[in-house]
C-alpha cells in the first residue's frame, strides 16, 4: 500500500507568536519550527498501516527551504522519501491543496493521510480540498482507521459533538487525523541516521504550472486585545455576593 | 575552528530532551527514593537507540564522533545523574575496549546485541586492595590449554548487577607488573562469576554499582581482549576514551544548575526585590556561567581533536579534571543561591549536589587526572630541549 502524506511545517505551540509591522504576517525570526501536531498522527497511522500490511510511506510537503527540518523528522520517524514543493511564496489553502493535489496525482498513491487542520492558521482546508481536485472520497477527523486490504475499504471512526460516527468509503480516498488516533513515536537516533541517506525529491511550485492565484488573502493580523485587569471584591460575603450579581448583569451582561 | 554541530546531532539532541522530559524526569522521585530506574525507562532508551552511541554503525549502533557523542552525554546530563550512568558506563567504558581492540570475531559475538542494548557492559578494573593504583591489582588468570581460570575479586563495578558483558582485567604473568596484566571479554552466565550485594550510595541512585567475583572462573582463550600483557595499556586507554563523555556529562548537570539558579533567584523575592538583584548573587551566577561556558569550550575543543586521531592524554585528563571540578563548583553555588530549597530533597538542587560529588573521583580521582597531566608535561618539556 503507498500512502503519501501531506506535512506542513508550524511554529511551535510553545513559541511566542509576534506579528510583522505590516501586519501581513508573523515574524519569522528565532521561531522554533515543527511538524504541525495533527500531521504527526497522520504520519504515525501511515507507519502503523506500513507495518502492518508493507508498502511505502511518501511525505509531501510545501513551502520554502526551512520545510526541510520537518521533512527530515518525519523521514527519522520512519517515513521512506519525501517530495518537497519549493516555494518563498504566501500560499492560501486552494493553492496549497492545488499543488499538493498535483504532486500526490503524479506520485501515484492508495491513501492520502494528513493532520484535520494545521495549527497555525487553523483553516482545515487543505486534506478536503485535496480530495476534491483528485475527485476522491474523503474521510475528516478521523479517531480510529481499519484497512480493508482484500475488500479494498476504508473503516473510519470519526469524532462528531458528543458522538461518534463510523464510516465506510472505498480507498483511494483522503484520511485527515485528529488528536487521539495514535500516540506517535519519537524518532529513534538510528533512524535519524538514516533519514540523512532518504530520498528527497524537490519540486519547484513554479515549474508546476499551475493557475494558483489566491482565493483568500489575510489583510490585517492582530493581536487579540490585552485581558483588563481583574475586579477583586472584598467585605462580607453577602454583600460580595451581591455585587457579584451586579456586576455580571449590568457590567459583564451575561445574567 | 569551526564547532558547529551537524543538523543530524541537533535534531539527535532534541529528541533526547524531549524523551528525557516526557519519559524519564516524571520519574525523578521514584528513581531517587526506590535506587531504581524502573525497567520501561531502560527499554524505551533501548528503543530510542542510546544503548548504541559509540558502537560503530556495521554492528547496529550510531558511531557516533567523539564530537556528536558529546553533545547527546552534554544533553543527557541534564536529568538524573543515575540514570545518565548507566547508559554512560555502557557506552564509555563498558563497550569501548570492544570496539577499539576486538577481534573481528569478538565484534560480531558482543557488539551488535550491546548495541541494542541487550547486552549492558561494566567494566572492572578495581579491586579491594588496587584503586588509584591500578597495577596493584591481584586477580589472577592462569591458563590451562585453551580456555584461563579466574580467581580474585572486583569492586565498585557500575552496571554489575544488570550486565552481560564485562571488560575484565587480571594478572597473567605476576613477575612482569603493569606488564603482566591482560584484559578478559567476561560473559555473564560464565561459570564461576558471582555477583556481589548492590551498594547503598551517597548519590547517583538508580545507577547500580556491585563488587564482583570470580570463583575458578573459566574463560575462553577466545575472550581475551588485544594482546595477553596489554590488558594496563588497554585499561587506561578505556578510560582515556571515557573521560571526555564524562566532562560532556558534567558540562551538562552543570548547565542544568545554572538555568534553575537564575529562575530562583529571578523569582524569589527577598527585600522586596528578587535575590538576583542582590550583587553577590550576579556575581555567583556570572561566575558559574563563565566556569561553564569555559568547560563546553575545552569539551568540545577536546572531542574534536581526539576525532582528528590528534594524542589527547593530557587533555583529555585535563578535561575530566576541570569538568568535575566546575560541576562541584557550580553545585555548591547552586545550593547556595536556592538557600533552603537547595538543602530540601522535594527539589532536584540536593540530588545534582550528591550527584556531583562522584565525578572528583570515579574513572580516576582528581589527583590521578593531575598526576597524568604532570607526567605529560614534563615529558613535553624534556622533549622540547
Amino acid at each position: 500500500m503507498k500512502i503519501l502524506v501531506t506535512v506542513k511545517q508550524v511554529p511551535d505551540t510553545a513559541t511566542k507568536i509576534q506579528i510583522r509591522a505590516d501586519g501581513q504576517g508573523i515574524q519569522e525570526d528565532g521561531i522554533k519550527w515543527v511538524i504541525n501536531p495533527y500531521d504527526e498522527f497522520a504520519i504515525e497511522e501511515a507507519l502503523r498501516i506500513k507495518e502492518k500490511q508493507g508498502g511505502e510511506v511518501v511525505i509531501v510537503a510545501l513551502g520554502p527551504s526551512r520545510v526541510e527540518e520537518a521533512v527530515r523528522q518525519s523521514l527519522a520517524m520512519g517515513a521512506d522519501r519525501a517530495v518537497v514543493i519549493s516555494t518563498d511564496a504566501a500560499v492560501d489553502p486552494a493553492a496549497a491543496a492545488t499543488a499538493l493535489a498535483a504532486v500526490c496525482g503524479e506520485e501515484g498513491f492508495d491513501l492520502i493521510l494528513t493532520g484535520k487542520q494545521a495549527v497555525d492558521d487553523d483553516s482545515a482546508q487543505v486534506g478536503p480540498m485535496i480530495a476534491a481536485n483528485l475527485g476522491l472520497p474523503q474521510v475528516t477527523v478521523v479517531l480510529k482507521l481499519e484497512v480493508d486490504e482484500a475488500g479494498h475499504r476504508l473503516r473510519a471512526e470519526r469524532e462528531l459533538e458528543g458522538a461518534t460516527e463510523i464510516v465506510e468509503l472505498p480507498y483511494p480516498a483522503v484520511v485527515t487525523a485528529q488528536r487521539g488516533l495514535n500516540e506517535p513515536r519519537y524518532p529513534t537516533l538510528p533512524n535519524i541516521m538514516k533519514a540523512k541517506k532518504k530520498e528527497v525529491r524537490r519540486v519547484s511550485m513554479d515549474s508546476l504550472s499551475l493557475a494558483l492565484d489566491p482565493r483568500v488573502t489575510v489583510n490585517r493580523l492582530f493581536a487579540p486585545p490585552e485581558r483588563p485587569e481583574p475586579t477583586i471584591l472584598s467585605g462580607e460575603p453577602e454583600e460580595t455576593a451581591k455585587e457579584l450579581v451586579r456586576l455580571l448583569h449590568s457590567e459583564a451582561k451575561v445574567l | 575552528m569551526d564547532f558547529t554541530l551537524s543538523p543530524d546531532i541537533l535534531q539527535m539532541r532534541e529528541t533526547v530532551q524531549t524523551f528525557i522530559r516526557e519519559q524519564v524526569e516524571p520519574h525523578a522521585t521514584e528513581i531517587e527514593e526506590q535506587d531504581e530506574v524502573p525497567f520501561a525507562i531502560l527499554e524505551k532508551s533501548r528503543q530510542l537507540g542510546l544503548f548504541g552511541l559509540s558502537i560503530p554503525e556495521q554492528y547496529g549502533g550510531l558511531g557516533l564522533s567523539m564530537v556528536d557523542k558529546c553533545a547527546v552525554f552534554e544533553e543527557l546530563g541534564k536529568t538524573i545523574n543515575g540514570y545518565t550512568t548507566i547508559i554512560g558506563a555502557h557506552n564509555g567504558i563498558g563497550s569501548v575496549g570492544l570496539v577499539e581492540f576486538g577481534t573481528p570475531e569478538q565484534k560480531l559475538r558482543y557488539l551488535p546485541k550491546m548495541a541494542a542494548g541487550e547486552w549492558m557492559g561494566a567494566f572492572a578494573l578495581t579491586e579491594p586492595e588496587a584503586g588509584s593504583n591500578a597495577a596493584a591489582m591481584t586477580t589472577r588468570a592462569v591458563r590451562h590449554g585453551s580456555r584461563y581460570i579466574l580467581d580474585g575479586q572486583k569492586i565498585y563495578i557500575t552496571n554489575a548487577p544488570y550486565a552481560h558483558v564485562f571488560t575484565v582485567m587480571a594478572v597473567t604473568d605476576p613477575s612482569r607488573g603493569p606488564k603482566g596484566i591482560t584484559s578478559f571479554i567476561v560473559e555473564r552466565d560464565f561459570p564461576g562469576l558471582r555477583v556481589g550485594r548492590i551498594e547503598k550510595k551517597m548519590g547517583l541512585h538508580g545507577s547500580h554499582t556491585a563488587p564482583i567475583y570470580f570463583e575458578a572462573m573459566e574463560v575462553p582463550a577466545n575472550n581475551v581482549l588485544g594482546q595477553e600483557g596489554q590488558g594496563y595499556v588497554n585499561a587506561l586507554k578505556i578510560l582515556a576514551n571515557g573521560r571526555a563523555g564524562l566532562a560532556a556529562r558534567s558540562l551538562g548537570s552543570s548547565q542544568y544548575l545554572l538555568d534553575k539558579s537564575l529562575e530562583y533567584s529571578l523569582q524569589r523575592q527577598q527585600f522586596g526585590r528578587p535575590i538576583f538583584e542582590q550583587q553577590i548573587l550576579q556575581h555567583y551566577l556570572a561566575d558559574m556561567a563563565t566556569d561553564i561556558e569555559t568547560l563546553r569550550w575545552m569539551t568540545y575543543r577536546v572531542a574534536w581533536m581526539a576525532d582528528q586521531g590528534m594524542p589527547v592524554i593530557k587533555e583529555a585528563a585535563m578535561l575530566k579534571l576541570y569538568g568535575s571540578e566546575v560541576y562541584n563548583r557550580v553545585a555548591d553555588k547552586a545550593v547556595q543561591i536556592h538557600g533552603g530549597m537547595g538543602y530540601i530533597a522535594d527539589y532536584p538542587i540536593e540530588r545534582f549536589y550528591r550527584d556531583a560529588r562522584i565525578t572528583r573521583i570515579y574513572e580516576g580521582t582528581s589527583e590521578i587526572q593531575k598526576n597524568i597531566i604532570a607526567a605529560q608535561i614534563k615529558k613535553d618539556f624534556l622533549k622540547s630541549r
